[in-house]
């Protein structure tokens, strides 16, 4: 059975990315602990225009842990506490306790402007991807699919790198905003199969290049990324990254 | 009246889309550089559709309403993709698959179409795979398959609980390497607000910046609308927040007609409803019903004993459940199409055998299957899913709880039906063109292919087909004359006048300044839709639904309230625009089901069943497909045209999954 509990939410407003921005607050009242983070935050939102006043901006869509486009800073943590591998969407109130204040803010990086509010601006992922996250393969023309045959190990192996969402959250927790367990998660995805083989060297220096010049910091190998990625994806794929972006470079 | 041509091909239904390919005008390499393509959307059916015309040589404008194109909703499909591969040697062939997709959509869907979507299934695997895409695979790398409901062959190709997310990202790459290259043109967090038409034909759209809050114009040779269901005109659904129905609905107020709105898909696996807060329903894929049995108590004193929360499912042995749909449905059990499964389980807790608080439930329970094939077998196929059920409800569906002897008894998942995905949709030609002449439709967005029921892992099919295999053919047919007209100028009085109705649009809105927000006047809407349109429909019923929903657009249009301005960003102006026409989509829903008295797929009449509460069609006077046409007003009644469907080899009959 769902209990109500009472806190305070202190919230991230910003009018765009020139602005300062500032915290404000509302105090909720016996929100059932079944209600999902954001839900809450709609319930907030009503309240607040039932007052006449702006709603709260922020992502979200699909409101299943899978399209990547929630993207809340909760307590210091990207998606906030919860169980692990999960986005903000699926956080859910029994998470916190009576007279908590939540502080929400948005994803924090040079390259993830801020748009209002907590909603920023990601599209740097898109032109990474642009820049070599494919396979150069024209409609119509692939052979049957049972031709390549790929043991099951590496077939598993691409398949949780490709779960990446392209949320940004290792981008938020990484204390140099860097882009490399996104990064590496598509280069070591095709790199693990023998089709993205063919363009693995042109698409590892491309892809690396572009973040570059977008604006994201290095790896210094905290691991803070991994510790927040709801997908669980590992920084092994940054080892693999940079062993690919090395072999592609001798090659030169 | 509007006239309708269906466009089919001559010939016999296996040839005609070679014989269509083999016929049609193409467009010489020199032209294509010179034609412009709106692509409105960037699902599964867009992003495909956007990259394939690109890499062809036409120039494409492609916009979302996301920030990224990889967030389209295509990417929370779950369970998988049918092909007609046959690799698991069980008899499957592309005739199979048509048959089945026929008869699935209860025989209201056209053979040609469905013909040509099995043909070109097996070139999505092979294209998706050359692409990377992680498909599961054996120990010998050979893809594995699973089976899915209304099949019975293994013909579904997966990964992991995540199927749609990967063949998405598969076209979302092939879409940005065409970025890369400049062919496209990616405008995302714009959303269109109208089609203009010139001469008859659709040249160009209006968008709106969703970030500035301007208007924007974009012309083209033509336009193609991705833009999925629209499934949130019932507020709760499994679709994601943002799933909105405009575009089509503006196409319909534009003139293309709009097809079998009453067919929505109510999908019998989702988590039930839990508080009046509740924002959308998550899926539970179908494929847990390769494992997962679905089951309520077979004494009504354990039911209420479960309702009253005095027992839990466990308690129950397994003498005292009851299988219905294995009872009911022994050729198919647990893999009865997702229509009638979903009403079964409505029918059991009407009759009050529902398992939760609510009386709104049945159980899935995978306990003979763990104990058959162990924990880590179940975990590897659907791991995620647990994970995801558990986070959301605080119950893990594998835990053991106890052992009598002869069972072991788990933890079960509570499930119920919610609603999917619509089989309506804008009305298209066999090359996906609308009534609208240069305006065309693909994906969820279009009526095609699905008849009165889609059967799983066959909306994952029908959007890459749409977009990869026939549009990028079909629009070339279009396009072949296109090349000798000048790039029109968005100054044209056509799209001034367009952007100005949009304009005094917004204006009309913001100036309504009522007391009620759209989040409460959409939730008014979605239970009139569930209560009155949902999965038990009666004339009466739906009449008091139209009533109702008249009330609701007045109330729209006298009381609503939207803070802010139409300068900037204003999600709520954005949410008010969506609901504006849910509230027209609700009523088309309830129009169409009032007028088609009969049972058919998803669309349920009650006083049409046979006795043990299965649907009845009627073939002698239904088997057409229903087109609605606006009569230049939201408040005048809808026009209805029909198409009369033609068979050529299949021959229709009742749907039968007993034996």
């Amino acid at each position: 059975m769902a209990k109500n509990i009472s806190f305070t939410v202190r919230y991230w407003k910003q009018n765009g990315p020139k602005d300062q921005g500032h915290f404000e607050e509302k105090h909720m009242q016996n929100i059932p602990d079944d209600t999902s983070f954001l839900e809450m935050l709609d319930i907030m939102n009503e309240e607040l225009i039932n007052e006449g006043k702006e709603p709260f901006v922020f992502d979200h869509d699909c409101r299943e842990g899978i399209c990547g486009m929630c993207s809340l800073y909760i307590n210091g943590t990207p998606h906030g506490k919860t169980a692990a591998g999960a986005t903000t969407c699926q956080l859910y109130i029994r998470r916190f306790h009576e007279g908590d204040v939540i502080t929400v803010e948005p994803w924090r990086s040079a390259a993830f402007p801020v748009i209002k509010d907590c909603m920023v601006d990601r599209s740097a992922f898109d032109k990474i991807m642009a820049a070599g996250g494919y396979t150069t393969i024209r409609t119509g023309q692939a052979q049957d699919a049972n031709a390549i045959l790929i043991p099951k190990e590496d077939a598993d192996e691409a398949m949780d790198c490709a779960t990446c969402i392209g949320c940004g959250a290792c981008v938020a927790a990484c204390k140099n905003g860097s882009a490399m367990l996104f990064v590496s998660s598509k280069v070591s995805q095709f790199a693990l199969l023998p089709q993205g083989r063919v363009e693995a060297a042109r698409r590892v220096k491309n892809m690396v290049a572009k973040m570059d010049e977008l604006g994201f910091g290095n790896c210094t190998n905290t691991r803070a990324c991994e510790a927040v990625c709801p997908k669980n994806e590992s920084i092994a794929n940054i080892a693999r990254l940079n062993r690919e972006f090395l072999k592609a470079k001798l090659a030169d | 009246m509007v006239t309708l041509n269906s466009r089919i091909p001559e010939g016999p239904v296996a040839e005609k889309w070679t014989n269509f390919k083999a016929h049609q005008r193409l467009v010489s390499p020199k032209n294509k550089l010179k034609l412009d393509v709106i692509v409105v959307g960037t699902g599964l059916a867009g992003a495909s559709a956007a990259a394939s015309l690109a890499e062809m040589g036409f120039n494409v404008f492609n916009f979302c309403i996301q920030d990224s194109p990889r967030r389209a909703h295509s990417i929370a499909a779950q369970g998988g993709i049918n092909a007609a591969k046959a690799y698991q040697n069980d008899g499957d062939s592309v005739y199979r698959l048509f048959y089945d997709t026929v008869k699935g959509g209860d025989y209201r869907a056209r053979e040609a179409n469905v013909y040509r979507l099995a043909e070109v299934s097996n070139n999505i695997i092979d294209q998706c795979v050359a692409q990377g895409v992680p498909f599961a695979r054996e120990y010998g790398g050979m893809l594995a398959n699973r089976s899915f409901g209304g099949a019975q062959v293994s013909r579904t190709f997966y990964a992991k609980g995540q199927t749609g997310q990967q063949l998405l990202l598969g076209a979302y790459s092939s879409l940005m390497c065409q970025v890369g290259k400049g062919k496209v043109k990616l405008y995302t967090r714009y959303e269109m607000e109208d089609v203009v038409i010139i001469d008859g034909r659709a040249r160009g759209i209006i968008v709106k910046n969703l970030v500035t809050g301007k208007l924007e114009r974009f012309s083209a040779n033509a336009v193609v609308i991705g833009t999925g269901g629209y499934g949130n005109a019932y507020f709760l659904s499994t679709n994601a927040m943002g799933c909105n129905c405009t575009a089509a609905v503006q196409c319909y107020r534009k003139g293309a007609v709009f097809a079998n709105p009453s067919y929505v898909q109510i999908h019998p696996t989702c988590i039930p409803v839990h508080g009046d807060k509740q924002s959308k329903l998550t899926l539970m894929s179908e494929s847990l019903r390769n494992d997962g049995r679905i089951w309520v108590p077979k004494k009504i004193e354990d039911a209420k004993a479960l309702q009253e929360g005095t027992k839990q499912g466990w308690d129950i042995p397994e003498q005292d459940r009851d299988y219905y749909l294995e009872r009911r449905y022994p050729a198919f059990g647990n893999l009865v199409p997702r229509d009638v499964a979903s009403r079964a389980a409505k029918e059991r807790c009407d009759k009050g055998f529902g398992v939760n608080n609510t009386g709104l439930a049945v159980f899935l329970d995978f306990s003979e299957s763990i104990q058959r094939l162990g924990i880590n077998e179940i975990r590897q196929r659907y791991g995620n899913l647990f994970d995801m059920y558990e986070e959301i409800t605080d119950v893990n569906p594998g835990e053991f709880v106890r052992n009598d002897g002869k069972y072991d008894y788990y933890k079960p998942m509570m499930i119920f039906p919610a609603v999917h995905y619509t089989m309506g949709g804008i009305w298209v030609d066999y090359e996906l063109q609308t009534t609208i002449p240069g305006l065309f439709a693909i994906g969820e967005c279009n009526f095609s292919d699905h008849g009165a029921n889609r059967l799983g892992a066959s909306a994952l099919m029908q959007g890459l087909a749409d977009g990869y295999f026939v549009l990028p053919y079909t629009i070339q047919n279009y396009l072949a004359d296109q090349a000798i007209w000048p790039r029109l100028s968005t100054d044209l009085p056509e799209f001034e006048a367009a952007e100005k109705a949009v304009n005094a649009e917004f204006d009309r809105l913001m100036g309504i300044k009522g007391k009620r927000s759209v989040d409460s006047l959409h939730k008014e809407l979605g239970h009139i839709m569930w209560e009155h349109v949902g999965m038990g429909r009666n004339k009466a019923g739906l009449e008091e639904g139209i009533k109702m929903l008249k009330a609701l657009r007045q109330e729209f249009n006298t009381n609503l309230f939207i803070p802010g301005t139409k300068e900037g960003l204003n999600v709520e102006l954005d949410k008010a625009i969506h609901l504006r026409d849910f509230i027209l989509m609700g009523e088309l829903v309830a129009n169409d089901a009032l007028h088609r008295e009969e049972s058919c797929g998803g669309h349920f009449r009650e006083e049409h069943q046979t006795e043990e509460g299965e649907a009845k069609c009627d073939d002698a006077n239904f088997f057409y497909v229903g087109c609605w046409e606006y009569k230049g007003s939201d408040d005048a009644a809808p026009e209805l045209s029909k198409e009369p469907l033609d068979y050529e080899i299949i021959k229709v009959q009742t749907r039968n999954y007993k034996n």
